[in-house]
């Protein structure tokens, strides 16, 4: 069913994107890192007001990687194959995050009931690995009922745009390895 | 861009935009002019340049290098 694939599975675990019995339809799209896959329709998500410097693209799919506890995964373009936005949790390296934003912004996404908002933090991984920053001023917030996306810049003076990570995700090593195979 | 439209406020004296939005000049002083904006709370306001770096970001966000570079961290 997803022989096509078996680099990437679609982001599954609980809290994510639950899948509606009837009436998906499966389509094929090209990724940047991983190939074409396979997709249900249900999966895509539409960002209303697309993302800061990418305002025509809207549709877009997440991609976990083969380890379902890595706190990484990738924020697929559906209609633009070069365009993916690597995410990862920001708790991860945060573990106090909790950007205020204004209520209103996320119920334009739908009820904002905490157990259906995922919040991700989107990664910027130059050649030089360890400049890795992730942007914890701006969170992406998806909306995993209604199926809606927003970037949400955070009014926290604390949160750095371009936070470095190196060192931080090199510490996260225990409880991945413990997490994974 | 369209034109810029241009105009000259006192301070208390403001602007609507559309029918929801109103700039209101709420002082200068020097170079620096205090604006307070009333907007329905589903629109978002930024400074520009805090939005233009969310930009810069993001379109060096998609230029990343594939995250499998990242795992092999954890392997070291």
């Amino acid at each position: 069913m997803r022989s096509k694939y078996n680099k990437a599975s679609i982001y599954t675990k609980a809290n994510q994107l639950k899948i509606a019995k009837e009436g998906s339809d499966k389509m094929v799209i090209d990724t940047k890192h991983f190939g074409s896959i396979d997709i249900n329709d249900e999966k895509i998500i539409t960002f209303v007001e697309g993302i800061p410097g990418f305002p025509d693209q809207k549709k877009y799919i997440l991609i976990s990687d083969e380890n379902e506890n890595s706190p990484f995964c990738w924020l697929q373009c559906i209609d633009d194959p070069d365009l993916a936005f690597p995410l990862m949790n920001p708790l991860a390296v945060c573990p106090t995050y909790s950007p205020d934003v204004s209520t209103e912004l996320i119920q334009s996404l739908g009820e904002p009931n905490p157990e259906d908002l995922l919040i991700y933090a989107i990664l910027v991984v130059p050649e030089d690995i360890t400049k890795m920053t992730v942007n914890l001023k701006a969170p992406v917030i998806i909306h995993t009922k209604t199926k809606k996306g927003l970037q949400i810049i955070s009014d926290n003076e604390e949160y750095s745009v371009r936070h470095y990570v190196y060192e931080e995700i090199q510490k996260l090593q225990p409880i991945v390895e413990k997490g994974g195979e | 861009m369209n034109n810029m439209l241009a105009l000259s406020r006192k301070k208390d004296e403001s602007i609507i935009i559309g029918d929801q939005i109103e700039v209101v000049v709420l002082g200068v002083e020097g170079d620096t002019v205090r604006l307070g904006i009333q907007a329905p709370k589903h629109i978002s306001i930024h400074r520009k340049e805090i939005y233009l770096q969310i930009q810069e970001e993001n379109k060096a966000a998609s230029s990343s290098k594939a995250i499998k570079d990242i795992q092999t961290l954890f392997k070291k």
